[in-house]
């Protein structure tokens, strides 16, 4: 029997279809939107639309009148219960933390910032109200570039100010790294403003029965959420459960505590009736947090071989009109990722925190790393065209050897474990590296109108959020543990719970997946439960790539106390020592006589019966694990792009793109691969298409799906994907993380790949996106400098 | 107030209606049709992809009272004893992975299989362009549509 049970093929690796489908499917599901409660009422949000203004009167008075409108409220009538929605991470002791009622009182600081809400029986009757809410302004300048808003003259978006704080982190001699570096190059790059985008909007659904708070949302932290309206709203942490059902992605944006889920709960208080408040998407691209907006001023010394010597990195990052959730942090996770795969001997960091008048930003996929693997990669590329070596190579002379792991960078961390070697070589052969740059010879001397661009990107990045400690030290307002609980049911089957909530990324299959393999219970017998902090009572959430890396080892620990338990139970059912007890593929039995033994299934029943237990053993194998990482992963990999850039248009095509990963150990490669497709996607929309833009005036010009600009099928080329297996060390099932890479490692090699195509003529950098225009421009510009003899792009 | 009669997934229901409901609001709030969800506000979407008398609609962009006398379909009625060919094909090619979009790409494929039951790969991104995904980067859509497609899928 255990050899038959061994002979079955592990869980562990398998590509196993996704439980969660079946619902998803079939419209069986579960969106908050979907909720319907007696008496339910409706919310719909006045929304300011200056920039910046001062209110000078709000009157609620008429639309309480209108037909189904049951009340109407401005902030004032909150005064005394609104609070200010939380920022978990003061960076540095200094820092400037505006206070940010959800419903503005005295100034509105962005276009969308809400100023009244309507209560109505219905969404139409809710909508057709706000139109009478009488709002007066007194305009204020909005200040709309981070570049000039820390100048005297510039109007303040806070009366304390436009400078929120500046972070410095420095490591080693970098004035010893620069002077008489034979090579010094320096860039500006823009991260412009990008909207998450979820395609399921924000939703929410409050009620308070009997003094107990029940919230559903559309949130990627229902725990977090908790402890905020705790901590930071004076409800007693006892009374609030928070849901978070079927949630339609996140990537960041449903990291947040909301104004309009605190607005939900007070008002649901209030009334003493279920609200719900469901976005529509124009009202989501002003209102859900945005991501990325940075200037990033880039600097580094080489040796004339290309080795590099030092980094300066001076960032200014938008943080919108407010600090919300980790807003400040963002950058910050940065700061860590500059130095990438690359050794150095010196780095400079330093992050200005500014204020606009503009939708506050904050994480959004990838979360700092993106910005600061675009900058590195970006002018990794620029190294090799100063030296003429292929931009493989620079980065091969660079990057830290597969031998030399673990290995502490000159950012203090410490990576456990990579092989950019066999990352790159599998990328180069898939890609068929040495005949696409031949065939951009050819072209090239054929002046081809359509030119061949090849863009490299060797990343890596940090996943697993995180180490209390480190989250400590950078000042963090939380630790970075994880929880599960494993159960075990007396029919044999196990109910799993998980704190981290899931949103796409297919716990419940992935989670079955561990269990079934550590416990040798089948996959179909297996239930996980997540997202209900009713059922999940401890978690810290899913973001930051930190599900499986903390999650998953978490349910690790969790399993292997009940196999701990399950031993001291079959110990005395068989009259053996506890010690002499093995288990093996699901059965516990005595070493060296597997006929002599129990499955987990039967112990689990004999428990549950509790007549032959041992002295002082409790009747139950149910175990609880909290797991705190002792460091990150960093997972890494090469990405290749291919471009057809037309010189005479600007039209940019992805003719291929390789994506080789090293994510560690993988629980499912179905999902691995899934989530390297997604966060590509996402990556090259940042590239080419996706902008967030305000007008002069503080107006977000791009509110709809017909303006920001998500691909669509067409929009997107095929992906090739590839796999090295590099285990993490840190962990015990190996695992690295995958939510955010394909995102972090493509944005640099598209635009790469672009710049690549017309380097020859000059071209030299291209903002993003890279449309046409842009594209076209760029071109035009660098042909007006050659002709003026300057050389030199844009 | 306007009487309605419409067909959705077999039933037949009569209503009153506010003229300006839009189908989408009708089939998930007065009928509970909560299996088609709402992406956005301007079409771009396609999350509320229904078939109305056969043809794929994005029902945002249809008021209920269009709807009169019609037979809707909506993801919750496209499995007949078993799933729809394209319901297998998405799970099978891990074709979703929040699922929000997935009703409304799942209609909009099988119009598209209705129009061209043999699509190419670029056939296929081209004919989902209404239909917008956050989270797989298509591949593994085109992959599903693809293998339902070669599974043969009738109407």
């Amino acid at each position: 029997m255990t050899t038959d049970t061994q002979a079955a093929a592990p869980e562990l690796g398998k590509a196993r279809l996704r439980k969660e489908d079946a619902r998803l499917v079939t419209g069986q599901t579960n969106w908050t939107d979907n909720m319907v409660l007696p008496g339910m009422l409706h919310m719909c949000f006045v929304r300011s639309p200056y920039a910046h203004a001062r209110i000078t009167s709000v009157d609620v008075s008429a639309a309480r009148s209108m037909p189904g409108v049951i009340a109407a409220f401005s902030g004032a009538d909150f005064a005394g219960e609104q609070a200010s929605l939380p920022c978990a991470w003061p960076v540095t002791a200094d820092i400037l933390i505006p206070p940010h009622p959800p419903m503005a009182t005295e100034e509105v600081r962005y276009v969308g910032e809400a100023v009244a809400v309507v209560v109505a029986r219905d969404r139409y009757a809710a909508a057709d109200a706000i139109a009478a809410v009488d709002v007066t302004y007194e305009p204020l300048p909005p200040v709309l570039d981070m570049r000039t808003a820390l100048d005297e003259s510039s109007p303040k978006v806070h009366e304390a100010g436009n400078k929120s704080y500046e972070w410095v982190f420095d490591q080693g001699d970098l004035d010893a790294a620069f002077r008489d570096a034979p090579v010094v190059i320096e860039r500006n790059y823009r991260q412009q403003r990008l909207i998450p985008s979820a395609m399921e909007p924000r939703a929410v659904v409050a009620t308070c029965v009997a003094g107990e708070i029940t919230l559903w949302s559309a949130t990627q932290i229902p725990h977090v959420l908790r402890f905020a309206l705790a901590a930071f709203f004076g409800i007693p942490e006892q009374n609030i459960r928070v849901i978070a059902p079927d949630v339609g992605g996140g990537f960041g944006s449903k990291l947040q505590v909301t104004a309009e889920e605190v607005l939900a709960v007070l008002i649901a208080r209030r009334l003493g009736k279920p609200v719900k408040w469901t976005e529509s998407r124009s009202e989501g691209n002003l209102t859900v947090h945005h991501g990325r907006d940075q200037w990033q001023r880039i600097r580094i010394a080489a040796d004339s071989d290309g080795r590099l010597r030092g980094l300066s990195v001076d960032l200014l990052a938008d943080m919108g009109a407010y600090l919300m959730l980790v807003t400040p942090g963002v950058p910050l996770l940065g700061a860590f990722m500059f130095p990438a795969i690359y050794k150095m001997d010196a780095y400079h960091f330093a992050c200005t925190g500014v204020f606009t008048t503009k939708m506050p930003t904050d994480a959004y996929r990838g979360a700092g790393r993106p910005e600061a693997t675009f900058a590195i990669e970006r002018i990794m590329d620029e190294l090799a065209a100063e030296l003429h070596v292929d931009p493989l190579e620079i980065r091969e002379r660079n990057w830290i050897k597969h031998e030399e792991f673990p290995y502490t960078t000159i950012a203090t961390l410490t990576y456990d474990s990579g092989n950019y070697e066999a990352a790159t070589a599998k990328a180069k052969e898939l890609f068929g590296y040495d005949e696409l740059r031949a065939e951009q010879e050819r072209r090239r001397a054929s002046g081809d109108p359509v030119q061949l661009g090849i863009g490299v990107s060797t990343y890596t990045e940090m996943c697993g959020l995180a180490p209390s400690r480190v989250l400590g030290s950078l000042s963090y307002g939380a630790g970075g543990w994880e929880h599960a609980s494993v159960r075990m049911l007396p029919t044999g089957k196990v109910e799993v719970v998980t704190g981290s909530s899931a949103h796409g990324q297919g716990h419940e299959t992935a989670w079955s997946q561990i269990v079934a393999d550590k416990l040798g219970v089948p996959f179909e017998d297996i239930r996980v439960l997540h997202g209900d902090t009713q059922v999940s009572h401890k978690g810290m959430d899913t973001y930051g790539s930190r599900s499986l890396t903390v999650g998953g080892i978490a349910l690790n620990g969790a399993c292997e106390k009940v196999i701990a338990k399950a031993k001291v139970i079959t110990a005395h059912m068989l009259e053996a020592s506890e010690n002499d007890i093995e288990f093996t593929a699901g059965r516990l039995h005595v070493r060296g006589d597997p006929q002599k033994g129990h499955s987990i299934q039967e112990i689990a029943l004999a428990t549950f019966a509790a007549h032959n237990l041992p002295d002082g053993v409790e009747p139950s194998l149910d175990s609880d694990a909290t797991y705190d990482p002792e460091n990150f992963s960093y997972p890494h990999g090469t990405h290749l792009c291919a471009t057809e850039v037309d010189t005479e248009t600007g039209r940019v095509t992805i003719r291929s793109y390789v994506a080789v990963d090293d994510v560690g150990k993988v629980v499912n490669p179905l999902i691995v691969e899934g989530q390297v497709h997604g966060g590509l996607a996402q990556g090259i929309a940042q590239a080419l298409y996706e902008e967030a833009v305000y007008d002069a005036d503080g107006n977000l010009l791009t509110t709809t799906l017909a303006d920001y600009l998500i691909p669509a099928a067409a929009d997107l080329p095929h992906f090739t994907t590839g796999r090295t297996e590099t285990p993490a060390t840190t962990n015990p099932l190996g695992v690295k993380g995958v939510g955010e890479a394909g995102t972090i490692a493509s944005t640099p090699a598209v635009v790469n790949a672009i710049v690549d195509a017309l380097r020859p003529m000059g071209v030299r950098d291209i903002p993003m996106p890279c449309t046409p225009e842009r594209v076209w421009r760029a071109i035009q510009s660098a042909r007006d400098s050659s002709a003026g003899q300057n050389g030199g792009g844009q | 107030m306007a009487s309605i009669t419409v067909t959705v997934d077999g039933v037949t229901y009569s209503d009153e209606v506010e003229p300006r409901l839009l189908l989408v609001h009708y089939l998930r709030e007065r009928l509970g049709k909560t299996g088609t969800p709402v992406g956005c506000d301007t079409s771009n979407c396609g999350a509320c992809t229904v078939h109305m008398n056969g043809v794929s609609v994005k029902s945002c962009s249809v008021l209920a009272v269009q709807a009169d006398g019609a037979e809707i379909t909506t993801i919750e009625g496209m499995a007949n004893g078993e799933w729809h060919p394209l319901q297998q094909a998405f799970h099978a090619e891990h074709g979703l992975q929040c699922g929000y979009c997935t009703p409304g790409m799942i209609m909009a494929a099988a119009d598209l299989l209705r129009t061209n039951p043999h699509p190419s790969e670029q056939e296929i991104r081209e004919g989902l362009e209404g239909n917008l995904c956050r989270c797989t980067g298509y591949e593994n859509i085109v992959r599903a549509v693809r293998r339902a497609a070669e599974a043969g899928v009738t109407p």
